[in-house]
């Protein structure tokens, strides 16, 4: 799960973290407001979740309080990726010595936590990764004893030279490790942490994403999630327990596991298609969630024409057969659908479908095949 | 032959009396799986269908009944101290069926589990299967499976179903398929199953699944390449997903623009490995090299 900057801040802050004052407006007035409380010019960042919000005007430095009303005023609602911008976060323009970068991701090959540090700060340090991994200090850290003492200090010693500074950051190296655990983060990332000509050291930026598995039994950390920052369709699937992502065909794809939804995508593509959607109805199926799966999918006026793609394991074929002739009795769906189903209950589920002149094909191809040719009549 | 579950496999449940862990049990006493004990905290001295006793522990039910694999089918929030009790009573195998255990959970866990010498399958996975042997551990629905001599290798559960189906309709036996699990921290990777069905003498061909996100099938394609003589056939998930964004499985994400399916396709003609278009290709390209 993806949260605003000024709420990874708030984390952050939390942990004892030196990050600049500020907060976070909604209105232009409420921006001015804070602007003039914090005194002297002010930098206005749109709050949403995409990257390149400086480049797509969403980030501006204001002189005084008016300009901050102006600038505010433009920022908020305006359109970046796609994403309305909601809110803004108003900060003091901070003088700025060196720029570094802090961020620390769960590893997959190493199976831990690992700081990742550079001295080449603000910048996109995957392109740092890629070009001069030199440049990056990395640190697996065993998250059985934690960061050590004596790791935060290496990962400081990597960014400055004055002793103040290197104390200064390893401090943050370790309030931001505590920050990772408690708050069940799979990446925490503060970019730039910067020095100010007068030497402090602070946190400029921060991103935290929140690993989605922690939010089932840490509701706290569930009421950050920003519903408007999402597309609509995807907020509404993941209120129905399914997992759904927009994309730009006109094929809506219904399939049960992960796995089998990519590649029905990826076989939508090869027989000359556009796949509307990676859906997954998730094991467990219920007719319930069938239905639920329509709605969404038929909501998007793009889609010609959609697919089933069932292979029954434990996800019971005549339950997705019930929700099928269920969501056809309640609503409308005037565009062509082509169902596959094989595996648990198949005949019972092929009984349920031709009682209401609906039938079911047993091979995945044959199902792509038909839908992606029907898609393309009707557009 | 087979690996991993054979024909001594002595399966435990952990979760028996829940609804997942009891449903599945009944498939795999019906398969004909050798389930000797389960595990439910405070159901000790229950019988299970009236054949298989339940303990309070995993230590009590080894000790009584020789259990020697383990299958684990208790929520996300007990799962990874359910893997710990298991790997902390010894048994070399420990299935973890389970979707949705917290990362940091996992990453905690790994080293216990190594530091006791025992191998985990999974989470987030369907386990596996050994036609010939009629060990079923997990979910793969046994009427699709047929024995013989390919060894399957997955990162996912339906789309393991979906070629293993292709195969038994080709009159093509599976000597095991193995589920290895769609989150970012597994027990078990493709490298670990690729070596064991090598090292059998009952599998002639491995078929190989994967997905989009992270190394395991870049690294599993350089260990094709060096290290498996017996023909290999592969197919990866996810050419046409967007960047940046959780396909369903907590593993399956594109960071930044590693991980896509062309770097990993790519990996694997190096290799020398035939690569499936679709996954009805798995026919066609398993017996021209059988």
């Amino acid at each position: 799960m993806n949260i605003h900057e000024y709420q990874a801040r708030a984390l952050l802050k939390a942990q004892g973290i030196s990050v600049l004052d500020g907060d976070v407006a909604s209105t232009p007035t409420e921006a001015e407001a804070i602007a003039r409380r914090l005194g002297g010019p002010v930098v206005i960042k749109a709050q949403v979740h995409a990257g390149g919000r400086g480049k797509a005007g969403g980030v501006r430095l204001a002189k005084n309080p008016s300009e901050a009303l102006d600038h505010a005023a433009e920022i908020l609602g305006m359109q970046i990726k796609g994403l309305t911008v909601q809110k803004v976060l108003v900060v003091p323009a901070a003088e700025i010595a060196s720029e570094s970068y802090v961020g620390l991701i769960m590893d997959r090959e190493t199976q831990r936590p690992v700081f990742m540090v550079s001295s080449a700060g603000g910048i996109d340090i995957e392109d740092v990764a890629a070009k001069n991994p030199e440049k990056i200090m990395r640190l697996p850290v065993d998250p059985t004893y934690g960061l050590f003492p004596h790791q935060a200090l290496a990962l400081a010693f990597s960014l400055y030279q004055d002793f103040a500074q290197v104390k200064a950051a390893a401090k943050i190296m370790e309030q931001l490790y505590a920050g990772f655990v408690a708050n069940g983060a799979s990446l925490a990332e503060i970019n730039p942490l910067v020095t100010t000509p007068d030497g402090r050291v602070l946190a400029l930026d921060a991103k935290v994403v929140i690993d989605d598995n922690e939010l089932f039994w840490r509701p706290d950390l569930g009421l950050l999630r920003d519903d408007t920052a999402e597309e609509p369709s995807e907020a509404a699937a993941r209120r129905a327990n399914l997992s759904f992502i927009k994309l730009d065909g006109d094929v809506g794809c219904v399939v049960n596991g992960a796995g089998l939804a990519m590649a029905t995508m990826d076989l939508v593509k090869y027989y000359g298609g556009a796949p509307a959607n990676f859906l997954d109805i998730g094991g467990s199926s219920s007719p319930e969630k069938v239905i639920n799966a329509l709605k969404i999918i038929t909501a998007d006026p793009h889609v010609k024409a959609i697919l089933f793609n069932i292979f029954g394991g434990i996800t019971r074929t005549d339950d997705v057969a019930n929700g099928i002739v269920a969501a056809t009795r309640q609503f409308k769906v005037s565009v062509p659908i082509v169902i596959r189903l094989t595996g648990t209950n198949e005949a019972e589920a092929i009984r349920i479908l031709n009682a209401v002149g609906m039938t079911a094909l047993s091979d995945m191809d044959e199902a792509v095949e038909r839908v992606v040719k029907l898609a393309r009549e009707a557009a | 032959m087979s690996i991993f579950v054979n024909g001594n496999t002595r399966l435990l449940v952990q979760g028996i009396t829940g609804r997942e862990g009891s449903f599945h049990a009944r498939q795999m006493l019906e398969y004909g799986t050798n389930v000797v004990a389960g595990v439910t905290p405070g159901k000790g001295g229950q019988q299970f269908e009236g054949k298989v006793p339940v303990f309070n522990t995993v230590a009590q039910a080894v000790q009584t009944t020789e259990a020697n694999t383990t299958v684990i089918y208790v929520p996300p929030m007990a799962a990874a101290a359910a893997i710990v009790e298991a790997a902390d009573a010894g048994i070399p195998l420990i299935v973890c069926i389970t979707e949705g255990i917290p990362v940091m959970h996992m990453s905690r866990t790994m080293p216990f589990v190594r530091s006791r010498g025992v191998r985990l399958i999974g989470p987030n996975c369907p386990g596996l299967i050994t036609p010939g042997a009629k060990g079923k551990v997990g979910i793969i629905p046994g009427n699709i499976c047929s024995a013989g001599r390919v060894g399957l290798v997955s990162r996912s559960g339906t789309l393991t179903y979906e070629v293993v189906n292709h195969l038994t309709r080709a009159g093509i036996g599976q000597s095991t398929c193995v589920g290895i699990g769609g989150d970012p921290i597994i027990g078990t990777n493709f490298i670990d199953c690729l070596r064991a069905f090598q090292e059998d003498p009952g599998t002639d061909a491995i078929v190989l699944i994967g997905e989009i996100g992270g190394t395991d099938e870049q690294n599993a394609a350089q260990f094709v390449k060096t290290r498996v003589t017996k023909p290999v056939v592969g197919f990866i998930a996810g050419q046409t997903a967007p960047k940046g964004r959780r396909m369903g499985h907590a593993g399956a994400i594109i960071s930044g623009s590693s991980g896509t399916a062309e770097e990993k396709l790519a990996a694997f003609e190096a290799a020398g490995i035939g690569v499936m278009r679709r996954p009805a290709d798995v026919v066609d390209l398993v017996r021209k090299r059988l």
